[in-house]
């Protein structure tokens, strides 16, 4: 596209992009209208769950397993607690340990990553093989043994999984990067002596944004599927916090009964990684510069 | 009884040997004033009764873990302790249905000397699986396994109070204990004290040569053993089946879809949960027993605040058991008040008052310890119990009516048993339980005991724990244990939450006779008590 | 010399040295553990005297450096060690634990393979072939649902359709739906095969006795490992598609098909194959959850097992054995990506 155009019409290409967003939103398809909303929807309960919620989030009624009815709209858990009330609260953590991880592990991972493929050398053999080190462990295991030395504290769970996961993030950005940084104009941009900083915000990241973005919507849902497999093996978040990962684990058992109780918090997810990535395919594709409507 | 109740008498008798066909039966019943269902019903569980011979049963086992071995000096769970001790090996005694010690491998046995002398004698003609008669000095080689210094054996404290065991010819054993035990037989059933051939003066354990009702086939840790009778077996009949393999599954939900699908005819452990669900499928059966096995939570009562008796009887009132009873265990458990000794065993009592729920005596007692608030660490896992974590959320929520505000701090569940039970303050903690009294408080209340998870060392305790042990005089020691379980009951370092009932599963091809309480899965022998049910 | 070439021996000479750093880094994070084998394997029955005498018989009395350099010199004779649950004259050695184990996880990561990635490439070729069409929007959105649940939600889902063969139809959600509903949707199930839930195999299970009894871990991974290759592979494909020279390919009047596989797809390699290696080292190192629902004695569920048991050599050996499945799989899609784009093949 625009990528080996002269530097002052990439000046005036990101002057416009305010208004070519607003454009894009305004032609949007419905599958991303309807992935706004829905995230928007996620995040207001997460932030307002405390006053949304119908109950304390661990507070105990007597009846567990309470069937759906005025009181209990969703009925109870295993101990008596709300599940409505579970539900809106684990919004308000997972979410909230989703996005810190993912953000975490994608500022070390990029930045990581497109250094390596820009200067390529000693430094990406350093930090490729720290990262070929650091996968060739399987990352559930090892988290799983990283959580018995550190203790599962919320901040240890966040700093361990995305630490884990950046090293993904890195191999994807460094993959994609090393086919951008051979380009002609990386090439100019260095030879002109341009900081690597510059280099990396202006002549690759955006050329590698869309597999990069494509990543993130993923990743963002894998937090809470490896949250439920982690607490599948033991180790998770500490109770009585609400999380859906556990909240899933906890009542897992039931559906093969085809009880529908552990669908919510799992429906719950399943939503937000739909809604997620309906979101990620319509930026891919208003960034890819594709100009053929199909 | 009219002519055809009669009739029908005669004919429930007949069954079991196969001289009778169901149609007829049924038609007895009808004459008998039976509707068809309730004679075929008749029939069914009169047929059941009478154990069969034959057939190969698929047991799932809860447990299972790739550095299983059959080396009796482990056998940490279920799988090993059912498929190697319960099925493939004996002990010197056995503990039936109704919680009474009997013979196994022994005759008979006697005791002299205030219960400080035990002679055993060996049952005759009984033999390993390789041909050898089992001789006395297997049985003093195979206990010794589990003594000394260079023992790994778990069983090593069971065997602490004995002095001294010899052979007298080939068929005596005589234990000479340290001080008088009246109980002393009831060890001897322990599943780790397996009775295996000495060689070269070692217990040989690694052939896997032993006594009992199955040999071993194949053994994949982990995984699966496969065992296959015994056709020398000592005891009459026995076993019923042919071949057993244990499957070892222990995620919950995989061992009931194994038992939904038919793939295996019995799971241990069912999911408390889904089993109203498993009830309904036609061809499932809920085993259930009440069992010595209780859940605890230990206070260590040398550091504060535990050091206050009035403290630990404010959280004594501060647990709602009846709820924990009704959410964590759905009702598969009975209420315990703070006494480790199950209703079913001998001499239990029950102390008055029933610790239960009542905010307002909770907080008399912290009041009495000078205390307006308190704030206390639960640390638990689910290694302790399944349900333990679910168990302390719910305690957390009652003791903050009572003004005490427990933080439940969730451990890892390996190295649990390492890192937290007998290291953290107040923890939880499972107890198997024990057939006696006197075992159960010799191993989780003596003064001494390296399991003492409370610390307690109340001196009147302590005095009649020994006192009791010697004394013969049944009324006496009646008295004392009441004495005992009053003061654990009163002033002890251990919450003791419920009584778990074993809950497992079977499909209606399996059929046993009464369930023994001891230990899981009909005191870990149900290969050699099962069989396969015509119906 | 040739790139390729020169790739291959340098990487493969830094894999030797991923693997030993591996072994420390593992090595130390089980000694920072809490306990050790000894006291996992007594339990709550653990004393200290029993505690130390077991310690002494597998010899983690000595100091953590010493027996890792004892480790690392029996390693290079070629000797994986015994694991800690070996007794005196019963030697149990690594070696023999993980072959069946290993067997068992390559067998599945292989039939899983087989149906995913093909399946993954296609429908991401279709997918960007017609973008927001409603095929595209419709695999997206059923993809997505798959992997959005935790796997041993999918796992459990499955044995669900299994037993429900049988059970369906007497539960009282059948009874709430309208009759002619309930039997069809009966009749559905009943055409569903019977697969077995409990993939339990051994040595002695024949091979197609084998295949059926995996059936449904292979499709729990598949449904887990699909959705991530088939997007990346639409990604990368409507990436390239924005590129000059596709423009002028369809200029040149060319279908949309033909740019898609002869234009767009030869320079998408380089990310498309990451992902499948990512996945497919997925399918051999991470599947320890499925192995336990399923009751499939694989590798996974054998490390896990040995961490928790601290029994180390075993660790060990998992450990170094999913490093290299690992290093050799990117070094593969490495040389795909190298081979596949000229500018890395002859660098200036």
């Amino acid at each position: 596209m625009t990528s080996y155009e002269p530097m002052a019409q990439v000046h005036r290409l990101r002057r416009s992009r305010a208004t070519r967003a607003k454009t894009a939103l305004k032609k949007a398809p419905f599958s991303a209208w309807f992935g706004i909303l829905v995230i928007l929807g996620y995040v207001i309960v997460a932030v307002f769950a405390h006053w949304i919620a119908p109950f304390g989030e661990t507070q105990v009624f007597s009846e567990a397993f309470a069937p759906w009815s005025q009181q209990f709209k969703l009925g109870t858990d295993q101990l008596g607690r709300d599940m409505l009330t579970r539900l809106i609260y684990g919004a308000r953590n997972t979410i909230g340990i989703a996005v810190a991880t993912t953000l975490l592990s994608f500022a070390v991972g990029v930045s990581l990553g497109l250094l390596a493929a820009l200067y390529r050398g000693w430094l990406d053999q350093i930090l490729s093989r720290a990262v070929d080190v650091l996968m060739s462990i399987p990352s559930l295991i090892f988290a799983l043994v990283l959580l018995s030395i550190f203790g599962s504290s919320i901040t240890s769970l966040i700093i361990i999984i995305a630490l884990l996961d950046s090293t993904r993030v890195f191999r994807l950005a460094r993959a994609v990067g090393l086919n951008v940084a051979v380009m002609e104009y990386v090439e100019v941009a260095r030879l002109r002596g341009e900081g690597p900083k510059w280099i990396i915000a202006k002549e690759i990241l955006p050329n590698v944004m869309p597999p990069l973005v494509a990543e993130f919507g993923l990743r963002f849902c894998f937090v809470f599927l490896t949250i439920a497999a982690l607490s599948f093996l033991g180790v998770g978040i500490q109770p009585p916090t609400a999380d859906w990962g556990s909240m899933v684990r906890e009542n897992a058992t039931l559906i093969t009964y085809g009880d529908v109780t552990p669908l919510l918090p799992a429906g719950a997810i399943a939503l937000l990684t739909v809604s997620v990535n309906f979101v990620v395919d319509w930026f891919l594709h208003a960034t890819s510069g594709l100009r053929d409507e199909r | 009884m009219s002519e055809s109740e009669y009739k029908l008498g005669i004919a429930q008798s007949l069954i079991g040997h196969g001289k009778i066909s169901r149609r007829d039966f049924i038609h007895l019943g009808l004459a008998a004033g039976l509707t068809v269902t309730a004679a075929d019903k008749l029939f069914v569980s009169t047929a059941r009764a009478e154990p069969l011979q034959g057939g190969f049963a698929k047991l799932g086992m809860a447990h299972g873990a790739t550095t299983d071995s059959i080396d009796p000096a482990g056998y940490p769970d279920t799988f090993t302790q059912t498929a190697f001790s319960g099925s493939m090996s004996n002990s010197l005694t056995e503990v039936d249905a109704k919680g009474n010690v009997q013979p196994d491998l022994a005759e008979s046995f006697e005791s002299s000397d205030g219960a400080k002398t035990w002679v055993f004698k060996l049952r005759k003609g009984a033999t390993f699986h390789n041909g050898k008669n089992v001789t006395a000095d297997d049985v003093v080689t195979s206990l010794r396994y589990h003594m000394g210094d260079e023992t790994k054996s778990a069983a090593k404290p069971l065997l602490e109070p004995v002095a001294s065991i010899k052979a007298d010819g080939p068929e005596t054993v005589v234990f000479t204990l340290k001080s008088g035990n009246a109980d002393f037989p009831y060890i001897m059933s322990d599943y780790h004290l397996v009775i295996m051939p000495a060689k070269d003066g070692k217990a040989d354990w690694g052939s896997g040569v032993r006594t009992g009702a199955f040999v071993l086939e194949n053994f994949q840790p982990g995984v699966s053993a496969k065992l296959k009778r015994n056709p020398n077996y000592f005891k009459n009949g026995k076993p019923y089946l042919d071949e057993v393999e244990f499957i070892a599954i222990t995620d919950l939900a995989a061992r009931m879809a194994a038992l939904s699908t038919g793939e295996v005819d019995y799971i241990g452990r069912a999911d408390l949960k889904t089993l109203g669900m498993l009830k309904r499928n036609p061809k499932v059966e809920i085993v259930e027993v009440t069992g010595y096995g209780h859940y605890t939570l230990p206070m260590n009562v040398t550091v504060a605040p535990f050091d206050n008796p009035d403290v630990r009887m404010a959280l004594k009132w501060a647990i709602n058991r009846q709820e924990i009873v009704d959410k964590i265990f759905l009702g598969h458990a009975t209420v315990a008040n703070d006494n480790p000794i199950a209703p079913a065993i001998k001499f239990a009592t029950n102390p008055q008052p029933q610790h239960s729920f009542d905010p307002e005596k909770a907080k008399h007692y912290l009041k009495k310890a000078g205390m307006e608030k308190l704030k206390v660490d639960l640390s638990v896992a689910d290694a302790a119990f399944a349900g333990a974590v679910d168990a302390a959320a719910l305690i957390r929520e009652t003791a903050a009516q009572c003004g005490i505000e427990v933080n439940v701090v969730r451990e890892a569940e390996d190295a649990y048993w390492d890192n937290v039970w007998l290291k953290k303050p107040w923890c939880a903690s499972y107890w198997s339980g024990r057939a006696t009294a006197d075992w159960m408080f010799t191993q989780a209340f003596a003064a001494d005991s390296s399991w003492n998870e409370s610390f307690w060392k109340n001196p009147r305790f302590n005095e009649l724990l020994v006192q009791a042990r010697a004394e013969t005089d049944e009324a006496k020691r009646a008295a004392m244990y009441a004495e005992m379980q009053q003061l654990t009951h009163d002033d002890g370092g251990s919450i003791v939450l419920v009584f778990n009932n074993f809950v497992s599963a079977k499909s209606n091809k399996l059929a046993h006779g009464e369930v023994a309480p001891n230990w899981e899965n009909d005191g870990l022998k149900m290969a050699e008590r099962w069989w396969i049910a015509t119906a | 010399m040739n790139p390729v070439a020169r790739t291959v021996l340098q990487r493969l000479g830094l894999g030797l040295v991923t693997l030993f750093i591996v072994s420390i880094i593992i090595f130390s994070a089980i000694a920072m553990l809490p306990g050790d084998f000894a006291k996992a394997m007594l339990g709550q029955s653990a004393t200290p005297e029993t505690v130390v005498a077991f310690q002494r018989e597998i010899g983690i009395d000595r100091p953590p450096v010493e027996r890792y350099f004892v480790w690392v010199g029996q390693m290079l004779h070629g000797d994986f060690g015994s694991s800690f649950a070996s007794r005196t004259g019963y030697r149990r050695t690594v070696a023999e634990i993980i072959a069946p184990r290993l067997y068992n996880t390559m067998f599945l990561a292989s039939m899983t393979a087989l149906i995913a990635v093909p399946l993954a490439l296609g429908l991401g070729i279709l997918a960007a072939l017609y973008r927001n069409g409603w095929f595209d929007r419709l695999v997206n959105a059923v993809t997505l649902t798959t992997i959005s649940f935790p796997e041993f939600f999918v796992a459990y889902m499955l044995a669900y359709l299994v037993i429900s063969r049988d059970t369906f139809i007497g539960s009282e959600f059948a009874q709430s739906l309208p009759h002619w509903l309930a039997v069809s949707l009966n009749w559905i199930l009943n055409a569903v095969p019977k697969f077995p839930t409990l993939s339990n195999v051994n040595d002695q299970t024949p091979f197609w006795e084998h295949v059926w009894r995996v059936a449904l871990p292979a499709i729990t991974l598949t449904l887990v490992i699909v959705a991530h290759m088939m997007r990346m592979t639409r990604a990368a494909i409507i990436n390239m598609l924005a590129s000059p020279y596709i423009d002028m390919a369809r200029l040149k009047g060319m279908s949309p098909m033909a740019i898609v596989l002869r234009h767009a797809l030869p320079n998408a390699w380089a990310p498309i194959v990451t992902v499948v290696a990512f996945n497919l080292a997925y399918l051999v190192v991470g599947v320890v959850v499925v192995e336990v629902v399923f009751v499939y004695p694989g590798i996974g569920q054998l490390m896990v097992d040995a961490v928790k048991s601290r029994d180390v050599p075993v660790v060990q050996a998992c450990a170094l054995i999913f490093a290299a499945t690992y290093i050799l799989l990117n070094l593969t899609a490495d040389i795909i990506s190298i081979a596949t784009n000229p500018r890395l093949l002859h660098p200036r």
